[in-house]
């Protein structure tokens, strides 16, 4: 994996996968290596997500790197015209690794393109977010013991969510169920529906979040956007549709795990945040040790 | 023999037969006819045993290039190009779609760092169904055979 890119999670192999969710397990038992002392890590946001970021910057920082970098591009000479080719080629110069956020789809790949050092993408537009996957992967294996043979109920914005997309992509290499919950306007799209029958793979579809999820291994839940809804009508009918309660959770299995890409609106009602069921802040940890993973084995120091 | 009588011979250029009548615009912008300053024939709704209509293209002293061929490919996957010198076909080739598309083809989704910055297309192409798309090294998004917009 070294001097490797992470543009897409279709970039890597399920073997890649194990090495990294291995790796990131070795992290989180002992958090605090010296792996990074010599390294300068470049952290490009083109556009805000401080969540990301900070996370980002916490794997670097806990593995004795120095961070270089901005939050948003308006401070920069970008707002100045500079193109996305010559900043990725000067700051290329400068540090071992780039962590890129950048609202245009393709960006990254781009980047990857024109540097000789490697990228990690965090984000470009609505297409991809691979460390938001593989950390994803790693809570749903670190908490099953598994990623093989589980049902999953994907819940929310299954149109536009592009971190659902992802873990559909990447989980459909395990022989999953899949059960899709959303509005009837933001459903899966056709385009992964056909991919899953070309596997094979069983899903199901649903419009109401009920006792089917007693069946569930994993609950991942989105936000449903207001912004998603031509009609503002349409999404005060299903805003409140969707909201997992912690009495829905009563019958459900000893082992399901509900998981969140946060931030949370309303969709997880904050009663579930207290039930030993409710993960998503684990998971967010769990990007931490998952992103140093990442960075250490692109750099070749692990 | 008879579509080639309707349409008159050329003596040095390039013929390109078989074309589904249906797709002969598509193909007469795709490669830029409207800028050829030589001899150009075209005939449609020529009848053929294959596919009922079919149109011809006649080019004289112009040869097609890689891109040509491929650009021709992407359209109408059965069409045969035909190299005359002398009145006489020397070469005969079956248009071939290749296994990627580069810069000729504009990426549909318009949030592509293509459509944004100075950076050249580049598609795989993907078949499903028996239809073609192009699927953007890029932003990874599909664009579909009937979305096919050439950059000029
Ligand atoms: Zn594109």
């Amino acid at each position: 994996m070294k001097n490797k890119s992470l543009i897409s999670i279709n970039d890597f192999s399920k073997e890649e996968y194990f090495k990294i969710l291995d790796l990131a397990e070795e992290f989180q038992k002992n958090p605090n290596q010296k792996l990074l002392e010599n390294h300068v890590v470049a952290s490009l946001f083109f556009e805000p997500s401080t969540r990301t970021r900070l996370s980002f910057e916490t794997a670097v920082q806990r593995l004795g790197g120095r961070v270089i970098g901005f939050s948003e591009a308006s401070s920069t000479s970008v707002s100045k015209g500079e193109s996305l080719k010559d900043t990725i080629l000067t700051v290329s110069r400068y540090a071992d690794l780039i962590i890129m956020r950048h609202p245009i789809e393709g960006s990254a790949r781009h980047a990857s393109v024109v540097s000789d050092k490697p990228i990690i993408n965090a984000g470009d537009g609505s297409n991809q977010h691979p460390t938001q996957c593989l950390l994803d992967l790693y809570s749903i294996r670190k908490t099953q013991g598994t990623l093989e043979n589980l049902n999953l109920f994907l819940v929310g914005d299954l149109k536009y969510g592009r971190t659902v997309h992802s873990l559909l992509q990447a989980m459909a290499q395990f022989n999953p169920v899949f059960n899709f919950v959303s509005p009837p306007s933001l459903r899966m799209p056709q385009e992964y529906k056909d991919h899953l029958d070309e596997l094979g793979i069983k899903y199901y579809e649903h419009d109401q979040l009920d006792e089917n999820i007693n069946h569930a291994d994993i609950i991942y839940v989105t936000r449903v956007q207001k912004e998603r809804f031509s009609d503002p009508m349409d999404y005060e009918k299903v805003k409140n549709a969707y909201i997992l309660k912690n009495k829905m959770l009563e019958n459900t299995k000893p082992n399901l795990k509900i998981l969140h890409p946060l931030p949370r609106v309303n969709e997880i009602n904050t009663d579930v945040d207290t039930n030993e069921k409710a993960y998503y802040f684990d998971q967010a940890e769990n990007g931490v040790y998952t992103r140093m993973a990442i960075m250490a084995l692109m750099l070749g120091i692990k | 023999m008879k579509s080639e009588l309707t349409v008159k011979a050329i003596e040095n250029g390039t013929v390109i037969d078989h074309i589904q009548a249906e797709n002969l615009y598509k193909i007469i912008s795709i490669i830029g006819i409207e800028n050829i300053d030589t001899e150009v024939f075209i005939g449609n709704n020529l009848d053929s045993k294959k596919y009922g209509k079919k149109a011809i293209i006649k080019i004289a002293d112009k040869f097609p290039s890689m891109d040509d061929v491929n650009k021709i490919a992407l359209i109408d996957p059965n069409a045969v190009i035909n190299i005359i010198k002398d009145y006489k076909v020397v070469d005969k080739q079956q248009v071939e779609l290749p296994n990627t598309i580069k810069k000729f083809v504009k990426c549909i989704n318009p949030k592509c760092i293509t459509n944004h910055d100075d950076v050249e297309t580049d598609f795989k192409v993907v078949k499903k169904d028996g239809k073609i798309g192009l699927k953007c090294y890029y932003c990874e998004k599909v664009t579909g055979q009937n979305n096919i917009e050439v950059i000029k």
